[in-house]
């Protein structure tokens, strides 16, 4: 019913490859996100699924059908747009409704469905409201509901949160979350802020200059990341990469630890080192280390530390933590 | 912040304003007053301002002496026609210039408006003899075509840059919503792009109505515009200030009203692109 297959999929703009050899199996129902920094591709490797874009090699298939060469209309698919892209001289309930006038539906049933979704995303007051006349949060909802209301094989969505204050952003992502399970069709959601991703996503594609990294659950990517990049991609604050000799000692190149996996204590066991800066949560604090022979190190406690600029402090790190890379980057396993 | 203005300085500036304006006005105000007063007050130094005989004899003279129907019908069906010519002309050409670029198509607008800054009379002579071979001197059809073709860099410059501040986002969410490329154009681009439309069509009709170099040289009578009409007023022999000024004041009037009543278009329109 929304099972999206990508096969070997590139995209060039001109000589410049964008997206090289892509290939993902996204379940009916699941929730992927697409996350990576500014310019990996994530936002292309969407649009070519949409259609808005043409592909330069590869396969896409929906539920079985090649959809190369079909364009947007017809592929059976719902984007929302980080600008939210609503039309400005029509209502709120033309917004919604224009897809439904565009595929033929007649007055009444294009109606019905329109209440119906504006009653789910608790916008029946603004019906006959212009987008000019709503806040940013009621914008991105009528371009859910415009969205929603076409009942597509899958939702797109491209950052839809990025223009909301931080206190709408994590409402909103519960709403989407919430809403996504409701209605069990596959979503795909393209964002750059990973904490968006490890929260709302049930399976997760890490891009990095138009190549996948890693596409697996969320706590897959934390506990057993496949390279150097997705192991720093994800968590916050960063993973601590450590080189040299402490590495050769474990048998890598590189070795990581999380910052919340290196206890810290004023004297007890592991690495001494000075604390440069230290930043209270409350609930946790964070401290950036310089560990002579080692480098700078950060970690994470819970709970106040009562640690000052300049103290000596140990921090430990968990051996079953500790994260190993070849001199490539990859994961050593084992 | 925002800077501080002193009452004075609003003062000063908005009398400084007025001032500007007025001097820019002034001689339309005072064809007018001419155009109520006598020949020989029309013609009068010192000149009156306000107090005069007033008289319509001069509107009264131009009713009688020349068909100012026929002219005004003219400038209407030249303006009006040469417009919406450049329109169906301009909106596929802006639309593809908007919408699908090419490398060349910032050169191709350049060049277009480069036209515009040639001076007409340089092509006067090879004009008027290709007019007088197809016998179009004198027509209704030669001076649409030839008003067409020279305002048509203007209106296709309006049209494209209307046409690109239409947020690419809309367009492709209707293409999301299953709009094909003609109900994308009916439902959402056109609407969206409908002020850009009208302010591009009221402009184009002022600059063609105003139009007065061709106007004058390839028409005489039968397709002669409201231009002609008042150029045939000033006679070498005996007074005619007052009546001139009846005769302009009748010809710019319906162009006066309609901009009038459309002022807000026209300072958008001519004001585009300037704040982005």
């Amino acid at each position: 019913m929304g099972r999206i297959t990508l096969e070997g999929v590139r995209k060039s703009f001109g000589k410049y490859a964008v997206i090289h050899d892509a290939n993902l199996d996204i379940e009916d129902g699941s929730f992927v996100v697409f996350v990576g920094p500014s310019g990996c591709g994530k936002t292309t490797l969407l649009r070519l699924i949409a259609g808005l874009e043409d592909i330069t090699a590869g396969r896409i298939l929906i539920d079985g059908t090649n959809v190369v060469g079909v364009p947007p209309a017809k592929r059976g698919l719902s984007m929302v747009f980080q600008s939210y892209a609503l039309y400005p001289h029509m209502s709120v309930r033309g917004n919604i409704g224009f897809g439904l006038k565009m595929a033929g539906l007649p007055r009444d049933e294009i109606n019905r469905r329109v209440e119906a979704a504006a009653a789910t995303l608790n916008l029946t007051q603004y019906l006959d409201r212009r987008p000019r006349e709503l806040s940013g949060g009621q914008r991105q909802r009528v371009a859910i509901g415009r969205a929603i209301v076409r009942e597509p094989k899958a939702f797109l969505f491209d950052e839809p949160l990025s223009n909301l204050d931080a206190a709408l952003r994590v409402q909103m992502r519960l709403e989407v979350t919430k809403l996504q399970r409701q209605l069990a069709t596959t979503a795909i959601y393209v964002t750059h802020d990973q904490v968006e991703a490890m929260t709302m996503a049930d399976r997760i594609v890490v891009l990095n200059a138009g190549n996948i990294e890693q596409y697996g659950s969320p706590l897959e990517l934390y506990d057993r990341p496949a390279n150097l990049f997705v192991a720093g991609f994800i968590g916050s604050p960063r993973m601590n990469f450590i080189g040299g000799e402490q590495a050769q000692r474990h048998g890598a190149a590189t070795i990581g630890i999380r910052p919340e996996h290196l206890k810290a204590s004023r004297d007890g066991e592991g690495w001494e080192g000075k604390v440069s800066v230290a930043e209270h949560l409350g609930s946790d604090t964070f401290l950036y280390v310089d560990v002579p022979g080692i480098g700078s190190l950060t970690a994470r406690s819970i709970g106040e530390l009562g640690l000052a600029p300049d103290d000596t402090v140990r921090l430990l790190p968990d051996p079953r933590r500790i994260h190993r890379f070849d001199r490539d980057g990859k994961t050593i396993s084992g | 912040m925002a800077r501080r203005v002193s009452t004075t300085h609003k003062l000063v500036t908005t009398v400084a304003a007025w001032i500007v304006g007025f001097v820019i006005f002034f001689p339309i105000l005072w064809m007018v007053l001419a155009s109520f007063k006598t020949e020989l007050e029309a013609f009068a130094i010192p000149p009156s301002f306000l107090f005069f005989h007033w008289t319509t004899e001069n509107y009264a003279a131009v009713q009688e002496r020349s068909d100012y129907l026929h002219h005004a019908i003219n400038s209407i069906v030249i303006a009006g026609g040469s417009t919406l010519i450049a329109l169906l002309i301009a909106i596929p050409a802006a639309w593809s210039m908007a919408f699908a670029p090419t490398k060349r198509t910032r050169d191709v607008l350049l060049w277009m408006l480069s036209t515009k800054m040639m001076p007409p009379v340089g092509v006067l002579v090879p004009i008027y003899l290709l007019y007088r071979t197809f016998g179009l001197l004198d027509s209704r059809g030669g001076l649409i075509i030839v008003l067409c073709l020279g305002n048509l860099p203007i209106v296709v410059w309006m049209l494209f840059t209307y046409f690109k501040e239409i947020p690419r986002d809309i367009l492709e969410a209707a293409r999301m919503d299953g709009a094909t490329v003609g109900r994308e154009l009916i439902y959402v681009l056109t609407p969206m792009a409908l002020p850009g439309i009208a302010s591009t069509l009221l402009l184009n009709v002022i600059l063609a109505w105003n139009e007065a170099f061709w106007t004058l040289n390839l028409s005489t009578s039968a397709a002669a515009p409201l231009t002609v009409f008042i150029a045939s007023y000033s006679s070498p022999e005996g007074l005619f200030w007052a009546k001139l000024s009846a005769a302009s004041t009748l010809a710019i009037a319906p162009i006066l009203v309609l901009g009038w009543f459309s002022q807000r278009q026209l300072v958008r329109g001519l004001t585009f692109g300037a704040v982005k």
